[in-house]
């Protein structure tokens, strides 16, 4: 009763209607925020080390996430892979939509020759395969860290740029953008000042679905031994690591592909559920 | 007045060759950075250096890159794609075989996928709001939101181990008789299928809810046409060029898929035969293959974009 009593009392305060899938949704994405925040902190075991004798253990007091192909503490590997998988999805995202979102201001507000030739090289750079351009990227530098922020950051930066310069291409046609340039404003005023506010609503939107896309890309990457490199595991690789299990059902492979869904689907869903106005500012 | 689609058709293709020739120059570069001598590796750590010498002439590595990359591509259009590092055979050799396997593998699934997916992808627009049309859209988002091998895994966990109709994780090569061939190739099409039908029931079932909202339909709403004449009869025609463009676009989707489908079940075709080139870091198998499969994203994406243009009345 209380909490419903302290929804509506938000939902009053903002003027947005909360709704159930978006109030869960928000939850299961803070729920990996923390887990991912604080993970060296909250593991039970040592992530390396093997505790139990058997391998592919089932769940059970103590292990409560059973144990992986080595006897290691599955929940603590799930734990530490939060923090792998949510930070170098986070990074990758803030650079790719940051670049991205630049390049189309700047697009949209120069027009002319530098928005065709930017425009056609991130549109051929846009045909590449995403995986195909991740596996050619591993091959010529081979995987680490820095490495696979960058390559994922550069394959969304087309996607964030075609986004966000259909959009300001809109806001540049309006009247108060032409008082600005008359009054004499220089490109990062225009672009900061002038057009960012107006569109940042469904950049922030666009943003979170692009973090889904590097999310599955990462893992898919892991997954095929390319991503994360042992010692350290996200929960793509935690995924292959264990693969043996599958024919047994066993948590270890299981776990982890639920975790990637249930962080995956909850971004998706939470964006869906937000509220128009934020999502959509030329449909308002 | 003069029919616009010849020139947009020919405008789409040129943007595709343009593209094609900057992606083919990403390739070539992206793969020439990384460290080591082609020649050294080709010949071991024990060659003598008059030998190395000899053979970076004979193949122009001492020729500056973007003549290398002429040569390169002059190969692959006379069907010389170089020679595999880590074997020592010709990369057409090699590709071959596992091509038509990855082909029959998007085929099969091709065949498999776009009656299914049309059928709910319209269906579920038919009935829109109803339990049907919620758990259709439900699970299509539950789909696209995980990884391909995620969708990999959950089958193989509900087809292989609880129910026990297919075998897990082997491909079997004994596809002598239709039921073996049936066995072999279930698990990795059901996959795909899943894969590229939630973006093509998705996408489809938004082209006829767009066209049962314009006027003419609320038309023949009005007129008392029935729900499923509604759809079938006025609508249908109307959406069939946006389900035509989403139908070549979801697979597009089978590219990314195909890569990790084939690892996981270990099928012999050409994304396997990539993955495997990158952790051996064979350069010309790898440029070989990323080609193939940039050809082939390519190819679909126009074709979705010609598609479109043609089944537009407006443009003719």
């Amino acid at each position: 009763m209380k909490t419903h009593s302290s929804i509506g009392t938000f939902a009053a305060w903002s003027g947005y209607r909360i709704n159930p899938v978006g109030l869960v949704s928000v939850s299961v994405v803070l729920f990996w925020a923390l887990v991912a925040l604080f993970a060296p902190h909250i593991t039970p075991h040592s992530v390396g080390e093997m505790i139990d004798a058997d391998y592919f253990g089932p769940m059970r007091p103590g292990l409560w996430l059973g144990s992986d192909y080595l006897g290691r503490d599955m929940l603590s590997r799930l734990i530490l892979g939060a923090r792998y998988t949510v930070g170098i999805s986070l990074a990758a995202v803030f650079i790719a939509c940051f670049t991205g979102v630049v390049l189309g201001m700047t697009s949209a507000v120069l027009r002319g020759p530098v928005d065709m030739v930017v425009s056609r090289l991130l549109d051929a750079l846009n045909s590449i395969p995403s995986k195909l351009f991740g596996l050619m990227v591993v091959a010529a530098v081979g995987s680490s860290i820095p490495v696979l922020i960058l390559t994922l950051s550069i394959i969304y930066v087309p996607g964030a740029y075609r986004f966000s310069r259909a959009l300001a291409v809109n806001i540049d046609t309006m009247d108060f953008i032409m008082v600005a340039r008359i009054r004499g404003e220089k490109l990062p005023y225009l672009i900061a000042s002038e057009i960012l506010p107006n569109i940042i609503g469904p950049v922030l939107a666009d943003l979170g679905l692009r973090f889904v896309f590097i999310v599955l890309l990462l893992s898919g990457l892991s997954f095929l031994g390319l991503g994360v490199q042992p010692p350290y595991a996200d929960w793509g690789a935690l995924v292959r690591e264990n693969i043996g299990g599958l024919p047994f059902a066993a948590p270890a492979v299981i776990v982890p592909s639920l975790a990637i869904a249930t962080l995956t689907i909850s971004v998706n869903l939470l964006i869906d559920n937000l509220p128009q106005k934020i999502r959509d500012r030329s449909a308002s | 007045m003069k029919s616009r689609v010849p020139s947009l058709i020919l405008s789409r293709l040129l943007i595709a060759l343009v593209t094609l020739t900057i992606v083919s120059f990403a390739v070539f570069f992206a793969t020439t950075l990384l460290p080591g001598d082609t020649a050294t590796i080709l010949l071991g750590q024990a060659a003598t250096p008059e030998a190395i010498a000899g053979l970076r002439t004979a193949m122009h590595l001492d020729e500056p890159a973007l003549l290398r990359f002429v040569y390169w591509i002059a190969g692959l259009f006379q069907g010389d794609l170089g020679t595999s590092y880590a074997n020592h055979v010709p990369v057409a050799t090699l590709i071959s075989g596992r091509l038509a396997n990855t082909l029959k593998l998007a085929g099969l699934t091709t065949l498999v996928s776009v009656p299914l997916a049309l059928t709910l992808g319209i269906t579920a627009a038919m009935w829109r709001r109803t339990l049907y049309d919620r758990i259709v859209t439900v699970a299509t988002i539950g789909i696209i939101s995980v990884p391909e091998f995620v969708v990999a895994t959950l089958a193989v966990l509900v087809f292989a181990v609880y129910l026990k109709w297919l075998p897990a994780l082997s491909f079997t090569y004994q596809v002598d008789s239709f039921a073996g061939l049936l066995r072999a190739y279930a698990m990795p099409v059901v996959t795909l299928t899943f894969v590229v039908s939630a973006q093509m029931i998705r996408m489809s079932r938004a082209a006829v809810i767009e066209t049962l909202n314009t006027p003419y339909v609320e038309m023949a709403l009005l007129k008392g046409a029935s729900r499923p004449r509604l759809v079938l009869r006025h609508a249908l025609p109307n959406a069939l060029s946006p389900i035509a463009n989403a139908v070549a676009l979801s697979l597009s989707y089978l590219l990314g898929g195909v890569i990790i489908v084939e690892t996981i079940f270990n099928y012999p075709g050409i994304a396997k035969l990539m993955v495997d080139a990158v952790s051996t870091r064979d350069l010309p198998l790898i440029q070989s293959c990323a080609m193939i499969f940039c050809f082939g994203y390519l190819l679909l994406i126009t074709a979705a974009d010609i598609v479109a243009i043609l089944s537009n009345p407006r443009l003719r």
